[in-house]
This record gives C-alpha cells, sequence and structure tokens, in this order.
C-alpha cells in the first residue's frame, strides 16, 4: 500500500491547509482540491481534468520536481489568465510519493 | 409565444434525452441553451474525446453521442430556442410558467425541467482594469455582426481556433487586423494556422507574440490598447475595437436567481422522488442537481430524466392512470407520425 503524502494547500480566500493525500487512488492534484473541498464545486475542475478549461490552476511554491508539462497542458496554460512561471494545470499533476511536501497555491477563478 | 408541455433549459445529453422519455409519454418538449448547437459541454468542450461509461457503448465520442441522441428524438419533434440564455422564470396565476430568455423570447409550459449541466457557457474575460466598462463600446467577446468592422481597425487577443478563424474573417473587412497571443504557437486547426502565416507574410495580419492586451486606452470609448512583452517596454496600439477571444466557461448565471435551494454551485432536488426541486413543477436534472451522492455521470443524467418526465406526466394529467410500459412491447410512436416497432414474429409451418 502506497504511502499517504502530506501537501500544503493555499486555497482562494488565502488560507492554507495541511492535508493528507493518497497516492494509490490515481488522483490528480484538481481532484484532491476537490476531495478535501478546498475550493467550492463547479469552480474546479469545471472539463473534468482534460486540460481544457484552466479552472485548476495552481501556482507552484516548493522546488518539487514536477512531470513536465504537456502539450494540452502548455496550450491550455498560454490561454489563461493569471499565468506565472509557476503555474501548472492541477489535473495534469498525478499524485506520487516523491511529492510528499509540496506546497501549492490555487490560482484565483475567472 | 412557445407553447409546449416541458421546457427543457440545456440542451445537453441529458435534456436531448428528457424529449425521448417524455415522447413516449406523448408530452411535448422544447429545449434554450445559451450555445448555437445542441449537445452542451459534448459538443463544446469535447467533442472529439471519446466516453467509455455510457451503458452498451464500449466507447462513444462526445460528438457521436450527440448525434445519436438527436437522431433518437427526431420522432418527437423537439423545439430548439438556441443562442440564448434562460433568463427569467415566471409563475402564471394557474401554475403554469413562462421562460423568457435575454433576447426577449418566450415559451410557456406547466413543467419546467433544467438541465443546464454547469451553466450557460459564458465568454471568458481577461484581466483587465476597466474592461467592462468598454464593453460596446469597442470592446466585444463574441463577433455576431462583422460588417461592424468594416474599415476599422481591430486587435483579437487569444490563440485557439476562433482567434484565428476570426483573425482570417476579418482580413477582408477591416482596415487592419492584429493578432495579440501570449506564446509563439497556436492551437487550432492545422489549415487556420498555415493560412495565419499566409496572410502574416502577405502583410495582411499584424502578428504579436509572445505578447499580451494589458490595458485599453480610451475615452468612453476604445482608442487604443496597451500590449505588453516580457522584457519590453509597454506599447501602445491604437485600434478601433479589441476582441478577446478566450473561450468560453460555465456560469450559473441567472437561474441562480430564480428562487430555487441552490448548494455548491447547483440545484437542490428531491432524489426520493422524482427530482423535483423546491419550487414545484421546476426540475432539475444531469450536472446541474445535487442531492446526496450525487454523481455528475451522464448515465445518472439519463435515468434522472427519466423520472422527472414519470413525475411531470403526473402532475399535468393528475387523474390519469398510467403504467410505464416497455419500448420492445409498445414500440415508438412519433410525433411525426413515424412508428417503430419489433418485427412481429412469423409463424410458418416446417414441411
Amino acid at each position: 500500500m502506497a504511502a499517504d503524502i502530506k501537501l500544503y494547500i493555499t486555497d482562494r480566500e488565502g488560507v492554507r491547509h495541511e492535508i493528507e493525500a493518497p497516492t494509490d487512488m490515481g488522483m490528480n492534484l484538481m481532484e484532491v482540491i476537490r476531495a478535501f473541498e478546498l475550493a467550492p464545486e463547479g469552480t474546479i475542475g469545471i472539463c473534468g481534468g482534460m486540460a481544457m478549461c484552466a479552472s485548476c490552476q495552481c501556482y507552484v511554491n516548493s522546488n518539487h520536481e514536477l512531470p513536465e508539462m504537456g502539450y494540452d497542458e502548455e496550450m491550455m496554460l498560454s490561454e489563461a489568465f493569471n499565468v506565472t512561471d509557476r503555474s501548472r494545470l492541477g489535473c495534469q499533476i498525478q499524485l506520487t510519493e516523491e511529492m510528499e511536501g509540496l506546497d501549492i497555491t490555487i490560482a484565483p477563478e475567472v | 409565444m412557445i407553447h409546449t408541455d416541458i421546457i427543457i433549459i440545456g440542451a445537453g445529453p441529458t435534456g436531448l434525452f428528457a424529449v425521448f422519455e417524455a415522447g413516449l409519454l406523448k408530452l411535448k418538449c422544447h429545449l434554450i441553451d445559451a450555445l448555437p448547437a445542441p449537445g452542451g459541454q459534448c459538443a463544446e468542450i469535447y467533442p472529439k474525446k471519446p466516453i467509455y461509461d455510457i451503458p452498451a457503448y464500449p466507447e462513444v465520442l462526445a460528438g457521436d453521442l450527440v448525434d445519436n441522441l438527436m437522431k433518437q428524438i427526431a420522432p418527437f419533434e423537439p423545439g430548439f430556442t438556441l443562442g440564448e440564455r434562460a433568463e427569467t422564470i415566471d409563475k402564471q396565476e394557474d401554475g403554469t410558467f413562462v421562460v423568457t430568455t435575454n433576447k426577449g423570447t418566450k415559451h410557456h409550459a406547466p413543467i419546467v425541467a433544467i438541465a443546464g449541466g454547469l451553466g450557460s457557457f459564458e465568454p471568458r474575460k481577461p484581466p483587465i482594469d476597466n474592461l467592462e466598462a468598454y464593453e460596446d463600446n469597442g470592446v466585444a467577446y463574441m463577433i455576431k455582426d462583422p460588417e461592424i468592422y468594416r474599415d476599422k481597425r481591430v486587435v483579437i487577443a487569444g490563440g485557439g481556433d476562433s482567434a484565428l478563424d476570426w483573425s482570417i474573417f476579418l482580413t477582408d473587412v477591416a482596415s487592419e487586423v492584429t493578432l495579440v497571443h501570449r506564446r509563439n504557437e497556436f492551437r487550432g486547426a492545422l489549415d487556420s494556422v498555415d493560412k495565419v502565416q499566409e496572410l502574416k507574410d502577405a502583410g495582411k495580419i499584424r502578428l504579436i507574440t509572445p505578447a499580451e492586451v494589458t490595458g485599453i486606452i480610451g475615452d468612453g470609448q476604445v482608442e487604443g490598447v496597451v500590449i505588453s512583452k516580457k522584457d519590453e517596454e509597454d506599447i501602445v496600439l491604437e485600434t478601433d475595437y479589441f476582441i478577446p477571444l478566450f473561450g468560453l466557461s460555465p456560469k450559473l448565471g441567472p437561474i441562480a436567481n430564480w428562487g430555487l435551494e441552490i448548494e455548491k454551485n447547483a440545484i437542490k432536488v428531491n432524489n426520493a422522488l422524482d427530482y423535483q426541486t423546491n419550487i414545484p413543477g421546476i426540475y432539475a436534472i444531469g450536472d446541474v442537481n445535487i442531492y446526496p451522492g450525487k454523481l455528475k455521470l451522464i448515465l445518472c443524467g439519463f435515468h434522472e430524466a427519466t423520472l422527472m418526465c414519470q413525475s411531470a406526466y403526473q402532475r399535468i394529467y393528475p387523474n390519469k392512470r398510467y403504467v410505464m410500459k416497455y419500448t420492445t412491447v409498445s414500440g415508438v410512436d412519433g410525433f411525426d407520425g413515424s412508428k417503430k416497432e419489433a418485427p412481429k414474429s412469423v409463424i410458418k409451418t416446417i414441411d
């Protein structure tokens, strides 16, 4: 059984949450945010995780080595708003044990 | 005024299938959708993507699912009000409803079924200060009448199909077309990307990449936009129009003000019975509703639509007795006079 990992997620109100997320459920970051209800339903993961809406945009605050951006994610981010060098789409980041301690901030809703 | 039995708000898979179930009960439906074509998210967001959890379809493209639903409901001749958003609902003295769209089209029925998914698709607006003050004064999020850009200067922002396609189209209309995109790459159909390249080489489109429009200048009317490039000074580009095309995002919109109980951006319904809302006669089915254990799946929407129609029938005909019939037994009698039925078994002696 894969271990749970600790994640630090700052919500859109600026509140920082420390959560224990499973790595054996095939979950991505967007799904973790929804599972822990850190953003209201209907404001995150609108396209369901197809990298087609950018409602799950996050800023990565820690220096974790994350999987490289795919073409879909890169193109979606190039059209999204409030994008910085640290922007990623939560739905494209599958949780793994290597992400222990990952620290992210959920981007504002557009 | 359009009169029908059930007004369905939202022409996604759930709304479309409700037409079929209503049709079996001889109830007529009229659908309203803010998008210009039926299909909802399936058609707007992911028409070319496969779905694997539609019962009996190991794999079906979202666009094909919509096409099949349209075929399935065709005999029941649904009406459509497309490209208009349901704006207000007024309960009449006799308990029926009038639903009016943003363009003033009125619909009248005893039953309203909200199958609005995540809401109506609204243009995504870039975060530019006082952008909204220039709306209809040089800023537009969709192009309705290209002629207003005749011999004018237009700046388009965005990197998807609509930004590319409209840039191409407007080169024949506008005096100047500038396309601003945050990257050098575009994600449109290959044809469109090539065509923009061609027009750029021919000097007909000014391409500014990687760059962003970050401000608007003008006294009550757009006179120019501020364009920012990384590591460079901002420039001001004079223009008559600024058209940001960054796709659409769903918003619950006016439905949220209809007096319905809302929880988590969805409409609360009675799932123990018939998916009715707190207002009798108004139902909510599919992704737009919420109840304990709710799953936003197309197959759940189909189920909800089916039960909703049974309840709607009872509401319209409180004194009629009715038992559900299998389509295999009763066939399907279309309002268009068509009849589908199982072939009768042949009785023949074998010598």
